[in-house]
């Protein structure tokens, strides 16, 4: 049997000796260790993005803003930390992302089927999904006044959006009102929320996507391509239309200019003429009888040599007029 | 030496007794719990609900801790029937608190106990509720008058035309107040029934799909013959224009025409008045000219005014 010193122990045969304890030391340990303690269970920091909510003895005292802060030691005081109010959370209903980024991941199963399948008002089914996000307004009533406060969340949310889908037919909820929804969505929520006192302050809910039914949603694309053949044919005519009509115009200006111009050439014509008329006549008043005469006589010395066959008659021969018929035919 | 040991351990002792006694005797409440406290299982005192530290009887009493926030609670979906005999699967959610914790201790005991009441309390009154409304009654929440796409196309169901006169909100409200005073027994305070979901079974599903299938194909067709008829409109209205237009320059044209004329004729009298006789000499003159080519053959008389002198000099 070996014998040990005080203050020393066997290690694999190996003799390890320990300083020998001091009583005063043992103190300052003690001392330190407490100091130590104080300083760790009193000291804390809150982030910027927090706030630390401080109870004492189970009961709340206060609320601290982001910083180093003191608080009574040795679990006295106890901290709290939560997200401030301007940290935005976000559930999701309907699917969820589950790689958020440039290319956002998302997944549906039967779940989130579960949740995003309503009756609408005209007892139709719509596949509804929606955001809701959402601040701690009140960081005493976040904590103390509901438990389980993200469920109660979800709930609240489905219930009133089913009421609010309920409400409407399943086209507004698809297309026509869309945004109305969300809002009514939004106000509800935070009007039972706040019954709950929950401290949460509803940011913004938006509906996602918005579709019928997966086996009902081919015969929707259908009545989209009806819309656009419809637009179609429409415009098919209207372009027929647009393309006649114009032209018709011009034709029917033409035929008015023409007969503008008819009458211009009319007028003028008839005014030439009287005018032509008129001075002729003036001259011909100043001595009748010669310039009748002259212009009978002028008129028949250009007609006559045009003729090839001329015949005189003596007007007491007139018979020889039947003869002249038989010997030629077709002459005039 | 000796003697001041046994005085450190004595101190000791009483030091860690008096620890292990406090320890039993002071406890604290956290602002979201409440405590009964009982003595050999017994209830004592009223129950405490605010949050701090408080001191009791040690070793003899035991603080019994309850919740004090609002509890949640998820009915599971169940088959009911509407009183229009429509098939659905309810889900409805509650929240509750424990408001007086000495009679929740004394009938439930714990919030299992609790669940399993609200199980049975709820269920009954959502059932109740909804086999004596029509479906409509509790997908809708009032009479609001719901626009569509296709407005003639709108009201392709009966039941959409019936008025509500209750409602989803205050149906629930009807099985929020059916339950409230029954489980105030057990201490609970109800603070909010709601129903969350509603859908149709599947059977019932596959046919609302179907329905709906049809309503679609209905509204495409008539978008269809929609887009055929006001082809034909246009078309109609375009034969109808290129005639009005044709048929009014037409007219104009005419019009123009005959205003030209007339002056024409005007013009030409006003002239001509002056010596009608001249007039016809002349034109006749004229039409000589024109009448008149080699072909023609032309007899005279010799006592035309032409040829008058060919017999006689002196003829007048």
């Amino acid at each position: 049997m070996q014998q040990y010193r005080r203050g020393s122990f066997n290690v694999g045969g190996e003799e390890i000796r320990l300083p020998s304890i001091n009583k005063s030391h043992v103190i300052i340990g003690v001392i330190g260790l407490a100091i130590l303690i104080l300083f760790v269970t009193s000291f804390y920091t809150i982030k910027t993005d927090e706030v630390g909510v401080i109870k004492r003895f189970g009961a709340y005292k206060r609320t601290t803003a982001p910083g180093l802060h003191l608080k009574l030691p040795f679990g006295i005081e106890s901290l709290t930390k939560i997200k401030g109010s301007q940290y935005i959370f976000r559930e999701e209903f309907g699917y969820s992302t589950t790689k958020p980024g440039v290319r956002t991941e998302i997944r549906r199963d039967r779940s989130h089927l579960a949740e995003s399948l309503m009756l609408t008002g005209d007892l139709n089914i719509a596949t509804v999904e929606w955001v809701v996000q959402y601040r701690i307004k009140n960081p005493r009533d976040y904590l103390f006044n509901v438990r389980n406060i993200t469920k109660t969340l979800r709930d609240v949310s489905e219930s009133v959006t089913r009421q609010i889908v309920g409400n409407h037919s399943v086209d507004e909820v698809i297309i026509l009102s869309r945004r109305e929804i969300a809002q009514m969505i939004e106000q509800r929520m935070q009007e039972i929320l706040d019954a709950y006192q929950t401290g949460i302050d509803i940011e913004t809910v938006e509906l996602q996507d918005v579709n019928p039914p997966d086996p009902v949603k081919p015969s929707f694309n259908e009545v989209n391509e009806a819309r656009q053949e419809m637009e179609k044919m429409i415009n098919q005519a209207w372009e027929a239309y647009n393309k006649v009509i114009p032209k018709a115009k011009g034709e029917a200006e033409k035929t008015i200019r023409q007969a503008e111009g008819y009458e211009l050439n009319r007028i003028n014509r008839a005014q030439g003429d009287a005018e032509k008329f008129i001075s002729v006549y003036e001259t011909y008043r100043q001595s009748k009888d010669v310039t009748k005469r002259r212009l009978y006589l002028e008129a028949m010395s250009e007609i006559l040599p045009k003729i090839e066959k001329k015949y005189i008659i003596d007007k007491e021969q007139q018979g020889l007029l039947k003869l002249l018929q038989l010997q030629e035919t077709g002459g005039k | 030496m000796r003697q001041k040991n046994i005085y450190i351990y004595a101190i000791l002792i009483i030091a860690v007794l008096l620890i292990i006694v406090l320890a039993s005797a002071l406890y604290t409440i956290d602002e979201t719990q409440q405590v009964v406290i009982t003595q050999f299982g017994k209830p004592v005192g009223e129950p405490k609900k605010e949050a701090g530290l408080y001191i009791k009887m040690p070793f003899i009493q035991d603080a019994n801790y309850f919740e004090k926030r609002l509890l949640e609670w998820d009915g599971n979906p169940t088959e009911i029937s509407a009183k229009d005999k429509k098939f659905i699967l309810v889900d409805t959610y509650a929240r509750w608190r424990i408001e007086d914790p000495l009679k929740f201790f004394k009938s439930v005991v714990s919030e299992n106990g609790a669940q399993t009441r609200l199980d049975n309390i709820i269920d009954a009154a959502t059932r109740n509720m909804i086999t004596s409304n029509i479906l409509i009654e509790v997908v809708r929440n009032n009479n609001r008058e719901m626009s569509v796409a296709e407005a003639e196309l709108a009201l392709s169901t009966e039941e959409v035309i019936d008025s509500i006169k209750v409602g989803r909100e205050k149906l629930s409200k009807n099985i929020f107040n059916a339950a409230i005073e029954k489980v105030r027994e057990y201490g609970i305070e109800l603070s909010d029934v709601r129903i969350k979901r509603i859908n149709y079974i599947e059977e019932v599903r596959e046919k609302v799909f179907e329905r709906m299938i049809a309503e679609r194909l209905r509204i495409a067709e008539k978008y269809r013959s929609e887009g055929a008829g006001k082809k034909a409109e246009i078309e109609g209205e375009m034969e109808k224009e290129l005639q009005k237009i044709t048929s009014e320059a037409y007219r104009t044209a005419e019009e123009i025409k005959g205003k030209a004329d007339a002056e024409a004729i005007k013009i030409y009298a006003a002239a001509y008045e002056r010596d009608p006789e001249f007039y016809s000499f002349l034109k006749t003159l004229e039409s000589f000219r024109t009448g008149i080519d080699e072909k023609t053959w032309l007899i005279l008389s010799t006592d035309s005014d032409y040829l008058k002198y060919l017999k006689d000099i002196n003829a007048k």
